[in-house]
């Protein structure tokens, strides 16, 4: 039966037929419900309104991003398990072929760009203006702009599976099989729109980190005074700048491929599916170290902080990424050395893939020097950095034998691939971005979580994640290849793919105490802790926890690497006399990010959908609002002498008495 | 307990390594790689040796306990000399590596070494959603989903696809190479002793891809001629029509043919004409506007498209 309104067909808007996605469905609908009945039972819209939706707050902003990030984290991993659990025995039927390839293109694109991304862009918006004593970052309410443009595409990208259909060719999303060609339904147009609105918002994020960094560093910060986190998102900043503009081109050629007929990547009329290899990996591989490197920084604050040293080789650290960035945009053909573009081609990214060793090994052994001769404190946070360095040394060696383009045509597409980067991105993000949750959670809301809870987190999560993705290697070695729904009984496969599944579950509990540790957290963890519970070294920690909404009623003066452990140890520049304190002068709040976000969501939407007359009609929303930030003079406003005078005094006070966690 | 986990789990899971299809090469291009691989996995073990060595040292002497809680660290900043022997025992393991990567890397580019002097058997391979077809242009046969060969003699695949992007995968008998449709390109590939080897694409491409293998028969010269013969005289003539028919993405078993398709069309051929049809592919969603293929000249470009819109709204759902 064919329903045909306006040209619309109504009857297959919504995916039916799939008992799991109807769950789904159902889970929604009750979800939002329950979030819209109990915002209003509660009487709580005016205050989401006016704190969080409208807020230009990097701290607030950031804490936004972080949240979104652990739901994706939880969506994503959901993917995750529903993988395992099909491919668990030979020949299971949990999922059909189709669903299972929607399924793996959606963990990968959701862990990738809206789990690792946000979630370390969340901690770098809540850490980075305080550890180099801002007030907040260059571009306030563009950072807004930028979670809102974030969210709306992760939004877009989430309803796919149940709204028009998910897209289901990889998170690589290859031509041709991902063009018009061979994928007719809209499924991939999710993939080309959803991530467009979210790469937008995260090349913004990248403009705005570097003038932030380069320009609003507190008096005597030189650079290289900063702390390494700093250096990193700022060399992030950079590799986001020179290469989220390629994606954004490819994007937008995939759009036209498949929403105007375009040829760029088809295999008719002369396109070039290689080329979008091509362009995918250029802006790929970079990537990788988009979220690899805050999450070294991260590990460089922690390892220093709980061995109670200075890091090790500071300006070695430096050139270390800085060459780890530069290397990483020549060796995106590491990808497909088994293209057939000859030996030459080969031995040329092979070279250069390798060299990334030598940087990165630099930066391993400075972590251990620094931890050498030091006074290690195993706390939580120091345990998932721990744990970083035997995990992300295999993901490293591995990644030395695939970076070998003669053996990678043995490796190519199979499970030791799948292994080596699980082994790499795992240590090196999902590690770190736990590592800086339970490090940086008393900054954000001024109590700890649960250091016993974030123990069982930490060795569930971790053994788990060994026992998942150590049998991928050797599966992959004996001809187990990604992405395939399933295997025969013949294959020999069952043993390794059942502990993997095993494996899996594990994780999942891991998981599932990180979750309770944040209710119980929330609910019993003592508030009545010190500002700085970690004895830390960067100036984040020289302020109220949680942090003042100015962050410093007084810009701290550095005057050398890691400022805030001086100034404690000289007792200098840490009091605050009445004289000194100023008016503050604060960006306002402005509801339009979030008004762009709903904009782009429904333009999104529609182009999704092919309905372009609806599109070109609801773009006029997004002009109105560009047009209507041109002409906003709101050049924010100034916080009274008075008022922090009274914040100012009542954190100062307390210091004296609160419960001190680390000596 | 993890280490204990590790230390525990990994000897097992080498033991079972040794039966594992890469370290059991059956032909001269795989066994290359095999020692290739070998010689990383020695150089990778020394690092993991060195660094979990160093780790576990550090961490185990260096940790806080109760009895050295007065310790205050040393303010160290670094040391160069240090830096330079970590900066440059890396390098001359990445050295150590090239080397033999880029050697390898040109072999594998030719007829493997010690069997120049034996003609290559030539076999065209056309990966289509989800089957292999095999062309002998020589001999005149095409198989689908099974490749027969002789033993010891060298046999040039040449690669292309009908359609999306495969990768022709042999893991017994070497590594894998991408096929692609319009482009051709080259592996060749040995087998030392008659057998049966797994081979399957291991590049996605869709719902049938998991069942996407193929089966290579190695046999002694004898074998291998007697199976031409019996096909010459025993197996069907394919037409053009059946072949269109065959590329439609299905799932076949077996098939075997003494002609090939080469004769009307060959996919590597940069002007061939693409024979897959989007309308094939439709499945559940909402579905897009499907757009000619081909450029053609306006007038016909135009009439095209708007019978495709004609009859784009017949399917719907499954």
């Amino acid at each position: 039966m064919e329903v045909t309104i306006v040209g619309i067909k109504w009857d297959e808007i919504l995916i039916t037929g799939d008992p799991i996605i109807l769950g789904s469905q159902i889970a929604i609908l009750l979800t939002s419900l329950g979030i819209i009945g109990g915002l209003t039972y509660l009487k709580k819209w005016k205050w989401l309104w006016r704190e969080w939706i409208t807020t230009v707050d990097h701290k607030r902003i950031g804490i936004m991003y972080i949240v979104a990030a652990v739901l994706m984290f939880f969506r994503g991993g959901m993917d995750g398990l529903m993988m395992k659990a099909q491919t668990s025995r030979p020949e299971m039927s949990l999922l059909d072929a189709q669903h299972y390839n929607e399924v793996f293109t959606a963990h990968g694109v959701i862990m990738i760009l809206f789990m690792a991304m946000p979630f370390l862009i969340g901690l770098m918006n809540v850490v980075i203006p305080l550890q180099i004593g801002a007030r907040d970052v260059a571009f306030p309410q563009l950072n807004a702009l930028s979670f809102w443009l974030f969210f709306s595409g992760a939004m877009l990208f989430n309803i796919a599976f149940v709204v028009g259909g998910a897209p289901d060719a990889g998170w690589t999303s290859y031509f041709p099989l991902a063009g018009k060609e061979y994928s007719p339904g809209i499924g991939n147009n999710y993939y080309a729109i959803s991530l467009q609105i979210a790469g937008l918002g995260t090349l913004m994020t990248g403009i705005n980190f570097i003038v932030t960094i380069l320009k609003m560093r507190t008096k005597g910060m030189t650079l290289m005074r900063m702390p390494m986190f700093t250096w990193t998102t700022l060399i992030m900043s950079v590799i986001i700048v020179a290469a989220f503009p390629i994606f954004t081109v490819a994007l937008a050629l995939m759009t036209f491929d498949r929403l105007y007929g375009t040829h760029f990547f088809t295999v008719a009329a002369g396109g070039s599916d290689m080329l979008w290899a091509n362009l995918f990996w250029l802006w790929g591989h970079p990537e990788v170290y988009i979220v690899v490197l805050p999450a070294f920084g991260m590990f460089s604050e922690i390892f220093s902080t709980f061995s109670r040293k200075q890091l090790y080789g500071y300006k070695s650290m430096v050139v270390s990424i800085v060459a780890i960035a530069v290397l990483s945009m020549v060796v995106w053909v590491h990808h497909f050395y088994t293209m057939g573009s000859g030996a030459l081609v080969n031995s040329f990214f092979s070279i250069t893939t390798m060299m990334i060793a030598v940087p990165t090994g630099v930066k391993m052994f400075n972590w251990l020097f620094t931890m050498r001769k030091g006074r290690i404190k195993m706390t939580t946070a120091m345990l998932w950095s721990l744990a970083f360095v035997p995990n992300f040394v295999i993901g490293g060696v591995t990644g030395v034998m695939l970076a070998m383009g003669a053996a990678d045509y043995q490796y190519h597409n199979t499970l030791f691939l799948v292994a080596h980067f699980h082994y790499v991105l795992i240590p090196g993000v999902v590690f770190a971005v736990f590592a800086g949750l339970y490090y940086w959670w008393p900054k954000m809301f001024g109590f700890m979580l649960n250091e016993k809870l974030g123990k069982w987190h930490f060795w569930l999560f971790v053994i788990g994640f060994n026992v998942t993705f150590m049998p991928m290697f050797f599966l992959g070695l004996n001809g187990a290849v990604r992405r395939a729904y399933t295997f025969s009984a013949e294959s020999g496969f069952a043993p390794l793919f059942l502990l993997s599944a095993i494996g899996s579950v594990i994780l999942a509990a891991g998981f599932a105490v990180f979750c309770y540790n944040i209710y119980w957290s929330i609910r019993y963890a003592d508030r009545n802790i010190s500002s700085d519970p970690w004895d830390a070294r960067t100036l984040e920690w020289a302020t109220a926890s949680p942090v003042q909404h100015y962050n410093f009623a007084k810009l701290p003066e550095v005057k050398s690497l890691d400022a805030f452990w001086y100034m404690k140890k000289n007792n200098e520049g840490l009091a605050l006399k009445d004289e000194e304190i100023e008016e503050i002068h604060m960006p306002s709040n402005s509801g339009l990010p979030f008004l762009m976000c709903v904009a782009f969501g429904i333009v999104g939407f529609f182009l999704i959908f092919e309905w372009h007359l609806l599109a070109a009609i609801s773009a006029v929303l997004i002009i109105a609002g560009l047009i209507y930030r041109s002409f906003d003079y709101n050049d924010g406003y100034h916080i009274h002498k008075d008022e922090i005078k009274k914040t100012e005094g009542a954190w100062r006070k307390m210091e004296g008495k609160v419960n001190n966690h680390v000596s | 307990m993890l280490f204990l986990f590790l230390v525990a789990a990994v000897p097992l899971l080498f033991l079972s390594g040794c039966e594992m299809v890469v370290f059991q090469p059956q032909g001269p291009v795989a066994r290359s790689i095999m020692e290739l691989i070998n010689w990383s996995l020695m150089w990778m073990l020394l690092v993991v040796v060195v660094v979990f060595g160093l780790f576990g040292y550090i961490v185990w002497k260096y940790r806080e306990k109760p009895e050295n809680m007065g310790y205050e660290p040393p303010e160290e900043h670094g040391s160069t000399v240090l830096e330079i022997v970590w900066t440059a025992i890396p390098i001359l393991i990445v050295i150590a590596l090239t080397i033999p990567t880029v050697t390898t890397l040109y072999d594998l580019e030719n007829v493997p070494a010690g069997y120049e002097e034996k003609e290559p058997i030539v076999i065209h391979v056309t990966s289509a959603d989800w089957k292999w077809i095999f062309s002998y242009p020589e001999e005149g046969i095409e198989t689908i989903n099974y490749v027969n060969i002789p033993e010891d003699t060298p046999v040039l695949f040449k690669l292309t696809s009908a359609g999306t992007m495969q990768s022709f995968w042999v893991p017994a008998l070497g590594g894998q190479k991408y096929s692609m449709n319009k482009m051709e390109t080259e592996l060749y590939l040995v087998a030392d002793n008659p057998g049966s080897y797994m081979g399957r694409n291991t590049n996605f491409n869709g719902r049938g891809y998991a069942q996407m293998e193929f089966e290579v028969l190695a046999q002694t010269d004898q074998e291998y001629d007697a199976w031409v013969k019996e096909v010459k005289e025993t197996a069907p003539k394919l037409t053009e029509e059946k072949y269109m028919e065959l590329l439609k993405p299905t799932h076949l078993g077996r098939l075997t043919y003494n002609n090939t398709h080469l004769a009307w069309i060959n996919h590597a051929d940069p002007d061939a004409e693409l024979v897959t049809d989007p309308e094939d592919y439709r499945y559940h969603g909402y579905q897009g506007k499907i757009f000619d293929q081909e450029e053609q000249s306006s007038e016909e470009s135009n009439q095209v498209e708007n019978n495709e819109e004609d009859h784009g709204g017949d399917h719907s759902g499954h």
